[in-house]
């Protein structure tokens, strides 16, 4: 096998595992929304409820949000 | 103080928001200049012989690229992200004095620069690499003030309170990173004087040569287009879409799956600026089909934003704003289905070099770009100055203006284009060929008046832009930031 059928080869794969990781993705996005692991959809909001008064959509770690639910 | 409730902090938005209006006069002032230029070449004597060197063709061109792409484009960019990366992560720029700082000076070493790059430009020093003109001092210039948004940006991401990272932010992320690699690597060269002793201070030669300077040069050529007129303004159309129009983004999961796509396959699809060059074929393919394959993307967010106006249309209809945004978005479509058909190498033998790549460029800047920034600022303007837009007819008139001048200028350069390649190409039964090149100078000349008509309308929305930026900054009547709904505020 010559350095060009191994590129052949190589460029072939590559393109084969790139298709699996995008169609992975996408699977990955709606069976996570579907299993309730996360909505991804609700982060759209953080561009309507951006003032700095409105609650963040997910806070930044576990205590600031329980530090705001106390208040 | 403790009292005194935190609110966001637009000072330097605001700064750059104005620097945007000035360097858009500017940018799309020489580019109309040029057009004349082009149609009656008299123009470039405008001012006599004695000034000619300033006022010619070659010495202006590289300027309204720079300033267009480089000072009003670049300017928007970081006016919307001090107002937009503040608001979608929930911090101000208030609230920590060193941001503040780092926002501040990068303004001013901007300001510096572009004024380095204006003068430099017009007394004609340039390395000759087209969009990356400047010589090797100011390179270092534009480091600096590349890295001060860095510092910006993942500062304002170190303290903030919303925990992901809203898409708009990553497609800034994704433009930041990707502009200092390309222009770090394109710019790479050896300044001569420090060197070897010989030429002048500033003159210095690239580190690649003949086709790898070549390849170097298009792929920082192309993904300029990518990361500068592409990616930061698809993060505006994100944010300022959905806010002005109160409606969520259609699907968030398509947003996230279009911002890979464009990430992975934008970066090689510089090639088919070389089609038919000294590069390897299989790279001219690459070129080729990765651009092709640029359409999906592309068009994922484009759709996505259209769709976000799903059973809001009316909207468009009555608020100029959103007119501007969804024109935009059809734009960014239409001009994202013309690159990838002439990037197909038997398109390319006939587009290439010829006007009709010079309107694929403007409809692209025109349509998409510009109306995406002046929607952005006409969005904060009441925001950032507590004051209502100052005149929505003026809006409603720089809309169909403009609209107007883009139509006019890209359907002349198509048939510019189009005849130009057809008469290069044309040959007897001899392969002698038909025509020589001032034959299709004088067949264009109509096609050229009609753009520089078509420009001089662009300009003309401009300068109304600036005119009600101006009042409203000034004149408007007053609004509290409470009393704003989604729906800019805005005087008749």
């Amino acid at each position: 096998m010559d350095i060009g059928q191994i590129q052949a080869y190589a460029y072939f794969g590559f393109t084969a595992f790139l298709v699996m990781v995008l169609y992975g993705y996408i699977y990955h996005l709606y069976s996570s929304e579907k299993k309730g692991t996360r909505d991804y959809e609700k982060y759209a909001n953080i561009a309507l409820n951006d003032e700095l008064t409105d609650k963040p959509v997910e806070t930044v770690s576990k205590k600031d949000e329980t530090k705001k639910e106390e208040v | 103080m403790e009292n005194r409730p935190l609110e966001y902090d637009y000072t330097v938005a605001k700064w750059f928001m104005i620097a945007t209006i000035v360097l858009g006069v500017v940018g799309m002032l020489v580019g109309v200049i040029l057009a004349w230029e082009l149609a009656f070449p008299g123009v470039n004597l405008m001012l006599g012989e004695g000034l000619a060197e300033y006022t010619n063709f070659s010495r202006l061109r590289p300027l309204h690229t720079d300033a267009v792409a480089y000072g009003f484009t670049v300017s928007g960019i970081m006016a919307t992200w001090y107002y937009v990366g503040q608001r979608v992560l929930k911090v101000s720029m208030a609230e920590s004095p060193f941001l503040m700082f780092i926002g501040k000076l990068q303004f001013i070493l901007y300001i510096i620069v572009v004024a380095a790059v204006v003068v430099s430009l017009l007394l004609g020093l340039t390395q000759s690499k087209e969009y990356a003109e400047f010589e090797w001092p100011i390179d270092l210039g534009v480091v600096v003030v590349w890295v001060l948004w860095g510092v910006s940006i993942f500062g304002l991401i170190g303290i903030r309170r919303e925990k992901s990272l809203y898409i708009s932010i990553w497609y800034y992320i994704a433009a930041f990173l990707a502009v200092a690699m390309l222009y770090l690597f394109n710019n790479m060269s050896v300044p001569t004087y420090f060197v070897a002793g010989v030429g002048s201070v500033w003159h210095s030669v690239s580190m690649y040569s003949g086709t790898n300077d070549a390849l170097v040069q298009w792929w920082f050529g192309h993904n300029a287009v990518a990361f500068v007129f592409t990616t930061p303004i698809v993060a505006m159309i994100y944010y300022f879409l959905p806010k002005e129009s109160g409606q969520a983004v259609y699907s968030y999961k398509l947003s996230l799956l279009s911002f890979w796509g464009l990430m992975f396959v934008y970066l090689w699809a510089g090639g088919h600026h070389l089609v038919y060059s000294t590069v390897p074929d299989w790279m001219q393919t690459m070129g080729s089909v990765f651009s092709v394959v640029l359409i999906l993307p592309s068009w994922g967010s484009a759709i996505n934003m259209l769709l976000t106006m799903k059973g809001e249309w009316n909207q468009v209809a009555s608020n100029p704003l959103i007119k501007f945004m969804v024109l935009a978005s059809t734009f960014y479509m239409f001009s994202t289905l013309e690159g990838p058909i002439q990037a197909i190498k038997s398109v390319n033998a006939l587009a290439h070099f010829t006007d009709w790549i010079v309107g694929h460029v403007h409809d692209g800047v025109l349509g998409w770009v510009a109306f995406m920034i002046f929607a952005a600022l006409f969005h904060m303007a009441p925001r950032v100055f507590k004051r209502e837009i100052y005149s929505k007819s003026l809006m409603n008139t720089q809309f169909w203006i403009q609209t107007l001048g883009v139509v006019l200028y890209f359907t002349s350069m198509w048939i510019a284009g189009i005849t130009q390649g057809m008469m290069w190409r044309a040959h007897d039964e001899f392969g002698n060929l038909a025509y020589s090149f001032i034959d299709t100078v004088t067949v264009l000349h109509p096609y050229y008046t009609i753009r520089a008509v078509g420009g001089t309308l662009y300009l003309i929305g401009v300068f109304m832009f600036a005119y009600n930026m101006f009042m409203t900054m000034t004149a408007a009547k007053r609004v509290e930031e409470s009393q704003m709904q989604n729906t800019s505020p805005m005087g008749a």
